[in-house]
């Protein structure tokens, strides 16, 4: 059942989209917004990524040979800042704004033109941080987690524009998930069920949740730098009464949600995928529902695992740790169920799936690798060391990204109408696997061997991994030109995708035309045609 | 087939979903009060309680504990600050008396205020004070030395296994 | 396909061996402590277990992927939920996790507490430094980043090409830390300024120097030796460059430094009410301004701008000695208090300052120093 495009389906003043620039300025079109928020977040992690080249290329060989130690720890800073607010989020946010509505048969999001604004904010903002750059003293250089003193008292001037941008990064996922959570519970169609929902949906609604919790979390925190900075507060500063520690326990309150609103969505995403390839239904629907809301709860209370070292009561330490192992349970869940939808299947290896399928071991490396570290004791030598430093790059790259490049692949068709080439996407899979792993596995073993986080320069032991880590970095950094290049030849030479392009996968998505019209679901789908899209069989 | 009707959301809706952020964003200043809170229940962070009189405790006369005293100051405050005695040997539910020597060495007044820590952090619970110079404002007069008094007790509930336990000061220089 | 095979086994190779190979720097040091130990024996168990259920998880992916494909004819299944199977692989990994918890629990409350303390060192992070006092002893004194490494990083590219010829660059300092084996130690940690964290691997100590507070952290060496450690919590700029050198020497060796501190401590007092040449202090003020305020200031005295004061033509420098001796003994706004360095070494380092960089301010004697303070 294909999207209508009549008049007396939508109430907008004009038929299709508008021409020109204006178009994209004015929009309140998820569509076009989802895709604003994938091409900004692209470019953003290009950012980010020419920053991370600066990191490797200084730590390519011990001795100073390009950045004096200030300007790396900027590098450092940024290349965190940039990542996680400018890539990672605004990625799953243009996923979740194309593909939602689709997903649940809703015509738009619920609050279009709070959608468009919410998009808006981030290039400014993004502009604002970048801008630390250029201004006297440099960019923030504290660590993406920005401690207190150093973020306070011992901080360059620029560090209030820091704080803004944060303001207005957060304002957007703010705004963005109350309109998430708004579009799934109220707007999905009549009737479809909350457990008719496909799975990126679900963890998507989940995410939103976090993040309406957590994001003003570090709003608090922010404000409460910016007055003890400017305006004779003492929240962090001990001379005045305050705590550098009780900073932490704020951030990582809301830092904790973070890492996990950062990789929800990309469990939903490996959740469509891994079942279209396999050709068999998702295993155990419910308990990959269940699996995704508890690990939301539990992230809410392990935070001080991320403080083990600041002097903390020996019952303190035992609670977090013991909360901190038991997420491993939900999460191992949720692999398992992976593993059984593949089980018996009948597999084939298209580009998408060789995303999800590395995911899925890579991720569990990562997820390794945090469990080592959640034991408190042990972490007394991992603390602060590259062997952190590897563990969130597992999830976060090749957890997160992975998930995001992933749905690229997956849904390109029917964003675009056409098909990718499939050779150039295995070349480009295989070239990204090898060089993300030369670049992130040697870094458990120089923290393991006693190298510690954010300096500039190392002792010679030290030299052999970093190098092989370095040269890992610049093929993996190649390899985005390869992926930018498969995108743009998609969008303007691909062959027409067919609206299923992958004939077992499931979604109400795929029942629209390939691309999917500027507006779709002006009817919403009958129950039969939801229950033949369910994954949730 | 009918059309079914779309949900329509209510302002009911709006006033909950928006009320979380903002209601998240006053935790986090909530927090503060209950930091600080909880840090006097557990001793967190070396934090130290006080006691109002000098109650009497069930005293074991075998157990000895090691105190040791500790000052520094912060930049910029221009102050001579030392323990009076580097170390003690008390028994805990008794109370002791130390004090701490700081001098002024510049020729201007100037104020500053101690701040007490206590290490282990398991120790800070039981570590109170009955009379002490932290947390108030001191003024000191040019080249002025002076000496300030601490009366505390630890109290015998604190673990048995802990034998030395340390209390730091630290002076920060204050404007006025 | 094959490829992904031969990477999964490569992957799991190096996992295995990673335990036999901690000279190769491929594994965590199992120190010289017990605590240190138990760490060590809890990653190793932590380590394998992971290995185990990796073997088990990726060994039914891989074989999944190979088998279960519909190149090789197979038929999907249509199977989707098994209430069994989820109670089994939600309860079997809790029932793993509290094995883990338990070993892990008992270390952790080891941890927190020795015997009675033997000995206590305070240890005071500073923007980039370590101060290190023995209050029993009467010993104080400040450790940097020593010489041989300064030059490095703050030399000219070809100053930078001598890193390769220094097995401890940035591993070395001028003044290391020496304490006596078998003895237990209660070091008691804190910050001056912003957070550092003080870590020596070998004794598995690390712990956040948090400005205002104190930390405790213990061990008991067991063997003579030098460890070396670095400073674990980002805290500006020279955060690479403030290492931790210990020296572990037998208990008579250790009395020996003692006496031999206190001697020096003695020394410098005698030198105090001395009147020094201007030669005799600039020489030694040289010394200690590349040791402790070249990290900053240069070693040519330009400074920063706008971070770091200039020496050159300072109006400090060039100003009244009195403005001098209180920025540097008592330090103001980021600049620390110097105030634990020795009344010689001060007068020295601030006569440099005074005398060099083509200034011309006075020159300032230990006994003006005593005064100031």
């Amino acid at each position: 059942m294909s999207s209508t495009t009549t008049a007396a389906a939508h109430d907008d003043h004009h038929h299709g989209p508008e021409k020109g620039l204006l178009r994209w300025i004015k929009t309140t079109n998820h569509k076009d917004i989802g895709t604003l928020y994938l091409w900004f977040s692209f470019v953003m992690l290009l950012v980010g990524g020419a920053l991370a080249m600066g990191i490797r290329a200084e730590l390519l060989q011990p001795g100073l040979q390009l950045f004096e130690p200030q300007f790396f720890n900027q590098l450092t800073t940024m290349h965190g800042l940039i990542m996680v607010f400018g890539a990672i989020m605004p990625a799953f946010v243009g996923l979740a704004n194309w593909l939602i509505p689709m997903m649940v048969g809703a015509p738009d999001m619920a609050l279009p033109r709070m959608n468009n604004w919410s998009f808006w904010i981030l290039p400014f903002a993004g502009a604002i941080l970048i801008s630390t750059f250029f201004m006297e003293g440099g960019a923030p250089a504290f660590g993406w987690t920005f401690y207190a003193p150093l973020s306070t008292t011992f901080a360059p001037d620029s560090t209030d524009f820091f704080i803004f941008a944060v303001h207005l990064l957060g304002f957007s996922s703010i705004m963005g998930s109350i309109n998430i959570i708004a579009t799934v519970l109220n707007m999905k169609a009549p009737e479809m069920r909350l457990m008719d929902m496909p799975l990126f949906v679900w963890t998507w609604l989940i995410t939103s949740f976090l993040l309406i919790g957590a994001m003003p979390v570090l709003a608090g925190a922010v404000t409460m730098m910016l007055t003890d900075r400017n305006f004779g507060t003492a929240f962090f500063d001990a001379t005045g009464g305050g705590d550098p520690v009780m900073f932490q326990h704020i951030f990582w309150f809301f830092g904790h949600p973070e890492v996990y609103i950062m990789i929800l969505p990309a469990f939903g995403i490996i959740s469509h995928i891994i079942p279209t390839f396999a050709r068999k239904p998702l295993f155990g629907y419910s308990s990959m529902v269940y699996a995704t809301a508890s690990i939301a709860f539990l992230s809410y209370i392990v935070w001080a695992h991320h403080m083990f070292l600041t002097g903390m009561p020996v019952a303190g330490e035992l609670y977090f740790m013991y909360a901190t192992m038991l997420i491993a349970v939900p999460t191992g869940v949720k692999v398992f169920n992976w593993v059984a939808t593949m089980w018996k299947g009948s597999m084939t290896f298209e580009t998408p799936m060789l995303w999800a399928l590395s995911f899925v071991f890579l991720f569990t490396i990562g997820g390794f690798s945090g469990l080592m570290l959640g034991i408190a004791p042990a972490d007394i030598q991992y603390h602060d060391t590259y062997f952190v430093v590897a563990h969130f790059h597992y999830v976060l790259v090749t957890g997160a990204l992975w998930g995001i490049i992933a749905a690229v692949f997956y849904w390109l068709p029917k964003w675009t109408g056409k098909m990718y080439n499939e050779t150039l996407g295995k070349v480009h899979f295989w070239w990204s696997l090898i060089s993300v792993n030369v670049l992130f596995f040697p870094q458990h073993f120089l923290g393991l061997a006693g190298m510690p986080r954010r300096i500039p320069d190392y002792a010679l032991q030290f030299a052999d991994f970093n190098y092989i880590s370095s040269i890992g970095a610049f093929s993996f950094g190649l390899s985005f030109l390869l992926f930018t290049y498969i995108v743009v030849d998609c969008i303007r030479n691909g062959k027409p995708a067919d609206a299923r392009p992958w004939p077992s996968a499931k979604g109400l998505e795929w029942t629209l035309s390939s691309p999917a019209a500027y507006h779709s679901f002006g009817e919403p789908p009958t129950r039969a045609e939801i229950l033949a899209e369910s994954q949730h069989s | 087939m009918a059309e079914m009707e779309r949900k329509k959301i209510t302002k009911g809706f709006w006033i909950k979903l928006v009320s979380v952020p903002i209601l998240m964003f006053f935790f986090a200043y909530a927090m503060v009060p209950i930091y600080e809170v909880l840090c006097d229940i557990t001793g967190f962070n070396g934090k130290t309680g006080t006691v109002e009189t000098e109650q009497l405790y069930e005293v074991n006369e075998e157990r000895i504990v090691s105190v040791s005293f500790f000052a520094s100051t912060s930049p910029g405050f221009p102050v001579q600050f030392a323990p009076k005695v580097n170390s003690m040997e008390v028994v805990p539910g008794k109370f002791y008396t130390t004090s701490y020597i700081a001098k002024n060495t510049t020729d201007e007044m100037i104020y500053g205020q101690a701040i007490p820590s206590v290490a282990p952090t398991d120790a800070a619970l039981y570590f109170k004070k009955l009379e002490c110079f932290c947390f108030v404002k001191q003024g000191f007069k040019p080249n002025e030395e002076v000496e300030m008094e601490l009366r505390f007790v630890i109290e015998p509930e604190m673990e048995e296994r802990i034998k030395d336990v340390s209390l730091s000061y630290n002076f920060y220089k204050l404007d006025s | 396909m094959k490829l992904l095979l031969t990477l999964a086994g490569a992957i799991t190779a190096l996992l295995s061996s990673k335990s036999v190979l901690a000279e190769y720097g491929l594994n965590m040091t199992q120190g010289i402590t017990d605590i240190s130990k138990d760490i060590y024996g809890l990653h190793m168990m932590v380590f394998w277990v992971c290995v185990a259920i990796g073997v088990v998880v990726f060994g039914a992916m891989f074989y999944s992927i190979i088998a279960h494909r519909k190149s090789k004819g197979a038929k999907a299944a249509h199977f989707h939920e098994s209430t069994t199977v989820e109670f089994l692989w939600t309860g079997v990994p809790i029932l793993i996790l509290i094995a883990m918890a338990i070993p892990a629990s008992k270390t952790l409350i080891d941890i927190e507490v020795l015997d009675k303390a033997d000995m206590t060192v305070k240890v005071t992070g500073m923007q980039w430094k370590w101060q290190y006092d023995y209050p029993e002893e009467g010993i104080s004194f400040v450790s940097n980043l020593s010489q041989s490494s300064r030059d490095v990083v703050d030399g000219t590219p070809e100053e930078r090409e001598a890193v390769d010829n220094d097995d401890t660059y940035l591993l070395s300092v001028d003044k290391r830390l020496v304490v006596p084996v078998d003895t237990t130690i209660r070091f008691l940690i804190t910050s001056s300024d912003v957070i550092h964290n003080w870590w020596v691997p070998a004794f598995a100590v690390k712990q956040d120097a948090n400005p205002g507070f104190i930390n405790d952290a213990w061990a008991k060496p067991s063997e003579i030796g030098t460890y070396r450690g670095q400073c674990a919590e980002l805290c500006g700029k020279d955060h690479g460059f403030m290492p931790i050198v210990v020296d572990v020497v037998s208990k008579a060796d250790y009395a020996e430094w003692v006496e031999s501190m206190q001697a020096e401590k003695v020394a410098e007092a005698a030198s105090a009410t001395m009147v020094w040449t201007e030669d005799d202090l600039v020489a030694k003020g040289e010394t200690i301004y590349n040791a402790n305020c070249s990290g900053c200031h240069q070693k040519d005295g330009s400074g920063m701008p706008g971070v770091f004061p200039a020496m050159i033509g300072s109006s400090v420098t060039n100003g009244p000695a009195a403005d001098h001796l209180n920025i540097v003994i008592n330090g103001k706004g980021g600049m620390p208090a110097f105030k634990m360095l020795s009344d010689s070494e001060l007068a020295s380092v601030i006569t440099y300052e005074r005398r060099s960089f083509g200034n011309n301010g006075s020159v300032v004697q230990p006994s003006d120093v005593t005064s100031a303070r």
